[in-house]
Formats: structure tokens, C-alpha cells, sequence
């Protein structure tokens, strides 16, 4: 089946292409990009999308599946879904599954799932073995089976002696350690320490908690001439450390997460657990910092760090709920609402840091707008004003604190894969 | 005139009228415990559960009394630890409670926020009878009583908060309440037990005991609450008493009228020597009494709103 893209404005900034144009997708290719003949169109449907953005399809490098283990909360297809919905094309999950993704057979497993579906799935191995901190997990074979990173994400790798292991390890793969930075004999508290913490009376987790394992995992990569990513950076002092190592010419890149840049403490005045996440939300200052960080490029890209929870788990006593929060159906409205429309950032810094810079880090290519090219696209309406309402999600949890929020832009169409998601239909264009 | 919110969450905005109100209320009530027959009908009819999912007998006990003096039904439900653990949501027990047709809740629990979660879950009047290291209005007001009954008033007086202070849930409803009725707050403690921030709610620090109680009417002395980890904080419980235990020694070289306060039960010989907490100074026994006349106003200013 032939589909034509009618006055969209192609967007890719690896390309340096910005150009208002018609393209022609037949049989899950790009076809043709430019004015099209009456035989071009023939036997096509053709989507009018003036005034909105193609652009390389969004990758999402920090999502939680629930997959094995807690399909209650989310599965990969479910979860799959909600990307899909969010604007998203690729996605890499996280191995705090049960089991985790330390084996073959786990990343099998999940590719296996994910196969006929629009969004790719590629598993993150864990660094060690369940994630325990002990030994390392069998990576070469993690890598053989098709992860993109290696992680033990929810928690910080255990000690320096296996951190230094796992990022020599890593070097035979050119892949990251993606850290969850934070010390833990620090942050066994419930929320950023700071003034609320003391009105609220919850236990508080000092930012240093996180800026020490920032430095400690900047330092071995320096020594190790390792990658190493940092997960869902949160306070100002970290931001300045990776500023400083990627000077250095330490191999180091970094995320930040929607809630990380649009939230703070304050939120927590009324124990609602859905703002309750790890790391926690942390204050104006460090909301400042890192906004100048994803301007100045040493924030690399914007991940959801999805993490679904069942409704009886994360409506509780506040110091016993669950960390974190759904995200892939806000995230792109949320950036857009509070990075690209309040000018701290353009569309194509957004495009960079939501589709291709994700790729470059786990050593993936970046789609092209290219005639010949497979289409793994997304399209973007960056005016649309439209309210979270969670209960609309695709996401099988509804642990947002967004919900009611008013955003202006989203993502109204992706395609992937030979197929196409729009206006809440998944569309078989292979035949 | 009634209290102007439906719940007794904390003391943080808690208007002065309000406290006030409770304070005088208590006054009459207090009169009652000295009579022969210390019983009121006032809330005949009215269930009230006493929800407590930590330890804590003298509050309990106090709430319990209060309650049937003033001639209510009371049912305890007491446990402790996560309630998920059980494998029943706290909320679970809440409804199943509520569904018995309860009209109060009085509610302790390890984790901050939970009497306001209740008030999101269930249609009961909410008390807090502390949470977490949060709030614990009835004591911060129980202790403002004392104060005032022995100085005819709290405007202008200078009360100094002495111990764990990021430990305390006893604190921030004293700071709170003591601060809206116009009394100088201050808090002394070791550096390790001062919690982030707390000279922004208009609270001035000690790290000396000396010159705390040199500059102050009143000692509000904490329990070391060696349950919460106190002993990552501080080397030593004697040497905690050495540096910032109140001793008569230390209370006579200033040779001036203080008056100490203690929530207890009292670790002697660390926060209090058993020479001040059994001496002239001291209102401990006068804080238990007054406990539940405060209690009983409470629960008679929410309990006959409506
Ligand atoms: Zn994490
Ligand atoms: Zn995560």
C-alpha cells in the first residue's frame, strides 16, 4: 500500500534537512520526496499533514516493561503501545524485570514479543547477575543476543571493584553502562532533602546521594576509557560534572527525564505518591541547571524512565509506595510544552535529543529522510492543545502525575515497520 | 464559633483563632478531670477508631480517655510495620473500617501524610496522632497549654526546642503552633540533628546548650530516639548528656525560673538528669494531665461541627 505525506515539513537535523515537501511511502520505503506525479498518487492515501513535523521516529533509551515478571503493570506489548501513542518508534528497556534481563533467553524473549509490532523493542542487559551488585552478568552473550547497554538500573552498580569490571568488559562492545546514580547508603529516604522534606516530615535523600556516583563512575571512566551514560540526571552539581568530564574527553553522556525537568519538590505538599520516583524530584535551581544542560548539549537526550505501577501499590503510605512514574504518553508533550515553547530549546535540539542522539549512544543508526530509506517516522503537531487524561492512556498503568495537565504538542502519527499509528488505530500499510 | 477546617492534620496553618479556641476550650475541660465524676455526654453516639499502626501507649491512652469522658464509643485497632506486608493495603483496612460507620479517625502511623491520604480515602473526621516524622498537633498543643497555664501566656515568651530535632514530629507542630501565637521559637541540638532548612520557618539554632538555656523561659526537651538511628548521629548517649543533656548543675549556674517541658517517656541520665526530670523545674506530670483535657477539646470542637 502506497501512502503519501502531503505538505509536511521534513525534519532532520542529521541530515540538515528542514524542507516543506510531499513524500511517498510504498511498501514500508521511502519512495519519492518532492512534487509527486498523478501516477505517484495513484491508488495511495494521502494524509494532508500542513503545518506539521516529519522527523526521524523518537527513541525512547529509558523505559521499564514490567516483562517478565509483573504483567499486571505492563507488558511489552502494552507498553509498546503507549510508545507508539507517545510518538515513539524505538524503545530500549530496562532488566529490572523478574528474572531480570541477565540471560539470552530473556533478550530472545523479549524481541521474540515484540516482533510483529510497530515499535522495535531492544532490551538493556543488566550489568550484573540480577542485578545484585555480585557478579558480572554473562555480557558477551547479553551482547550476542542483541542488548544495547548494560545497566542495573533502579539501583547504582553496587561496588567500584564491579563497576570497573563491567566498563572494561563493556569496551569489547562499544556499548554503555547506563548508571542509576545514587549512593545508597544515602538514599534510603523518600524524597529530595531541602526544605520540604523538613515541612513534610518525610525521610530526605541528599543530592549528594547522586553527585557521588556521578563522580565515582566519571572517575573509573576516565580510568577505564569506558562509555558511560547517566540515567535520568537530576541535580545541579551533577549536571556541572558531566560539563566538566565531557571537557575532559571522558566518553560520558547523559539523560534527563520530563518530570526532572518540569517538576520539583514542591509537588509532594500533598503526599500524592504519583511524584514520588528515584531519583526524587529535586528543586528550582537544579530544574534551572539542567535546562541549561540539555541547552548546551552536555544533557545528550530526553528519556521517560516509564516505570509502571499497579494502582494498589502506588496508593499508599507515602514512604512505602513505589518509585516512578508512567511517561511515554507525556513525554514529547511535556518537552515540547516546556523546552520548545518556551524557547530554551528549537524543534531540531528536541528532534536531536528525542531520535537521534538515544541512537548514536547505544550504537544505533539514526533513520534518514531519505529516498530508499526504510520509513521510521513520526509525525509532529507541535500547536495541538490537548489535556492529559490518563484514563486514555495505552500504558496498562495510570501512575502519572501529569494527568489534567494542559500541554501544547503531541505527536499524531508514527510510523514504522511497514505500519502506521493514527488517530488511535494501529494501520497495516504492507498491503 | 467553630474551628476553621473539618481535620486536626498538623499546626502548619493552623490560624491563631483556631488554636486559641482549642486552648480555652481545654481550659474548661481540664476543669472536669477534677471533678468527682470526670464524664460529659457530649459525644454520645459518635465512633471513633483509634488507628494506630505504631507503638505508642501514652498517646493512645490519652486519646482513649478523652474519648470517654466525653462519652464516645472507641475501637482500637493497633499493629505495626507495612501494612503491605500483610498482604492487605493500608487503604484496604481503611475502607473496611470506614464501612463499619465510623465518624473519627484518630490515626498514628510511621509515615508521613497518611492522615491527609485519609482524608482522600474516607469521609471521617481525621486526627493526626502523629505521622512520620511529620506533625503531632494534639502534643505541640497539649504543650502550649502547659506553657501557658504557667505563664498566663505564650505571646513574647521564649521557648527553645532542645534534641532531635530532625527526628521529631513533636518539633515542627510546637514550631508551628508557638510561632502562631506569637512565643520565640529557638531549637538546640547537635549538628547531625538539625533537619535542612529550618532557620527559614523563622527559628533561631543553638549548638550550645549553655547559651540556650541562658536565653530562654522555656526547655521543650526531646526524647533521643535511639529507635530512629539516633546513634548514627551522635557518638555516644553520654556523650550526648554531656554536651546537651539539661542537668541542675547547668540549670543553677544561671540561677533563673525555666521551665522544662518533656513529651516522654524520658531516657534518664541522657536528655534529662533524673535530678531535673523529677525536680522544682520540670511539668512533665502536668503535660500527661493536660494531654487529655487538649484531647477532649479537640475532639468535641471536630466532633460537633456538623
Ligand atoms: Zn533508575
Ligand atoms: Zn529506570
Amino acid at each position: 500500500m502506497k501512502i503519501i505525506l502531503q505538505n509536511v515539513c521534513l525534519l532532520n537535523p542529521e541530515q540538515k534537512l528542514n524542507q516543506k515537501n510531499d513524500l511517498l511511502i510504498d511498501n514500508g520505503i521511502i519512495k519519492k520526496i518532492g512534487s509527486l506525479s498523478s501516477e505517484d498518487k495513484k491508488d495511495a492515501d494521502v494524509y494532508d499533514f500542513s503545518g506539521k513535523y516529519c522527523v526521524p521516529g523518537l527513541f525512547d533509551m529509558h523505559v521499564h516493561l514490567r516483562e517478565p515478571g509483573r504483567e499486571d503493570e505492563e507488558t511489552i506489548i502494552t507498553g509498546s503501545n503507549a510508545a507508539a501513542a507517545g510518538g515513539f518508534t524505538e524503545i530500549a528497556c530496562m532488566p529490572n524485570t523478574e528474572p531480570a534481563i541477565d540471560s539470552a533467553e530473556v533478550v530472545r524473549f523479549i524481541k521474540e514479543q515484540s516482533k510483529n509490532h510497530l515499535v522495535e523493542v531492544y532490551p538493556i542487559g543488566a550489568a550484573t547477575l540480577a542485578r545484585k551488585g555480585e557478579a558480572l552478568s554473562p555480557m558477551y552473550e547479553l551482547f550476542e543476543a542483541g542488548v544495547v547497554g548494560f545497566s542495573d538500573d533502579g539501583v547504582a552498580i553496587k561496588t567500584a571493584s564491579i563497576l570497573r569490571h563491567a566498563m572494561e568488559y563493556s569496551k569489547m562492545f562499544d556499548l554503555p553502562i547506563i548508571e542509576h546514580c545514587e549512593d545508597e547508603s544515602l538514599a534510603n529516604g523518600a524524597m529530595n532533602e531541602g526544605i520540604n522534606s523538613t515541612l513534610l516530615g518525610l525521610p530526605p535523600i541528599p543530592s549528594v546521594a547522586e553527585d557521588l556516583i556521578v563522580m565515582r563512575d566519571i572517575i573509573m571512566a576516565e580510568f577505564t576509557k569506558a562509555k558511560i551514560h547517566i540515567a535520568h540526571i537530576s541535580t545541579k552539581n551533577s549536571v556541572e560534572l558531566v560539563r566538566q568530564a565531557k571537557k575532559k574527553g571522558i566518553k560520558i553522556t547523559a539523560e534527563v527525564t520530563p518530570h526532572h525537568f518540569t517538576l520539583t519538590d514542591d509537588s509532594i505538599k500533598t503526599f500524592d505518591t504519583n511524584f514520588k520516583m528515584s531519583p526524587p524530584l529535586r528543586t528550582k535551581k537544579d530544574i534551572e541547571a539542567i535546562i541549561e544542560g540539555l541547552a548546551d548539549g552536555t544533557i545528550d537526550c530526553i528519556a521517560s524512565d516509564h516505570a509502571p505501577h499497579s494502582i494498589e501499590e502506588k496508593e499508599m503510605e507515602f514512604i512505602f509506595a513505589p518509585n516512578g512514574i508512567i511517561g511515554l504518553e507525556t513525554q514529547l508533550g511535556l518537552a515540547l510544552t516546556e523546552l520548545v515553547h518556551k524557547k530554551y530549546l528549537t524543534l531540531e535540539q528536541l528532534v536531536t535529543k528525542l531520535s537521534i542522539n538515544p541512537r548514536k549512544i547505544l550504537n544505533l543508526p539514526v533513520p534518514l529522510i531519505l529516498e530508499g530509506e526504510p520509513a521510521n517516522l513520526t509525525i509532529i503537531d507541535p500547536d495541538v492543545v490537548w489535556t492529559v487524561d490518563v484514563h486514555k492512556f495505552k500504558s496498562k498503568s495510570k501512575n502519572s502525575p501529569f494527568d489534567k495537565r494542559l500541554l501544547t504538542g503531541k505527536a499524531i502519527a508514527v510510523i514504522n515497520k511497514n505500519k502506521m499509528f493514527y488517530e488511535d488505530q494501529f494501520i497495516d500499510i504492507s498491503s | 464559633m467553630p474551628l476553621s477546617s473539618k481535620h486536626l492534620l498538623g499546626l502548619h496553618g493552623v490560624p491563631r483563632e483556631d488554636i486559641q479556641l482549642i486552648l480555652d476550650t481545654a481550659t474548661t475541660f481540664r476543669e472536669i478531670l477534677d471533678r468527682p465524676i470526670k464524664k460529659v455526654p457530649t459525644l454520645q453516639g459518635k465512633t471513633i477508631v483509634n488507628l494506630f499502626y505504631e507503638n505508642s501507649t501514652r498517646t493512645r491512652i490519652s486519646f482513649e480517655l478523652a474519648q470517654k469522658r466525653l462519652s464516645a464509643d472507641t475501637v482500637n485497632f493497633s499493629t505495626s510495620g507495612s501494612s503491605t506486608k500483610k498482604g492487605e493495603t493500608f487503604k484496604d483496612t481503611v475502607r473496611n473500617i470506614e464501612a463499619m460507620k465510623v465518624d473519627m479517625i484518630v490515626v498514628r502511623h510511621q509515615s508521613a501524610g497518611v492522615p491527609k491520604f485519609l482524608t482522600r480515602i474516607t469521609n471521617a473526621i481525621i486526627i493526626n496522632a502523629g505521622d512520620g516524622l511529620h506533625e503531632h498537633p494534639t502534643q505541640g498543643l497539649l504543650d502550649m497549654y502547659s506553657i501557658r497555664e504557667k505563664f498566663g501566656k505564650l505571646e513574647g515568651l521564649n521557648v527553645c526546642i532542645v534534641g532531635d530535632i530532625a527526628h521529631s514530629r513533636v518539633a515542627l507542630s510546637n514550631i508551628f503552633g508557638l510561632k502562631t501565637m506569637g512565643a520565640n521559637v529557638s531549637i538546640c541540638g547537635p549538628t547531625t540533628m538539625i533537619p535542612f532548612g529550618i532557620e527559614s520557618l523563622g527559628v533561631k539554632v543553638y549548638y550550645n546548650i549553655n547559651e540556650a538555656i541562658s536565653n530562654n523561659d522555656v526547655l521543650n526537651v526531646l526524647r533521643i530516639q535511639l529507635e530512629r538511628n539516633a546513634g548514627e548521629r551522635i557518638p555516644s548517649l553520654r556523650e550526648y548528656h554531656k554536651y546537651f543533656g539539661i542537668t541542675a548543675e547547668r540549670l543553677e549556674k544561671f540561677n533563673k525560673d525555666i521551665v522544662i517541658l518533656h513529651p516522654g517517656p524520658i531516657n534518664r541520665g541522657v536528655e534529662l538528669s533524673s535530678e531535673v526530670a523529677d525536680g522544682p523545674y520540670q511539668i512533665i506530670l502536668d503535660q500527661v494531665t493536660n494531654g487529655v483535657a487538649v484531647r477532649m477539646a479537640v475532639l468535641y470542637l471536630l466532633g460537633t461541627m456538623h
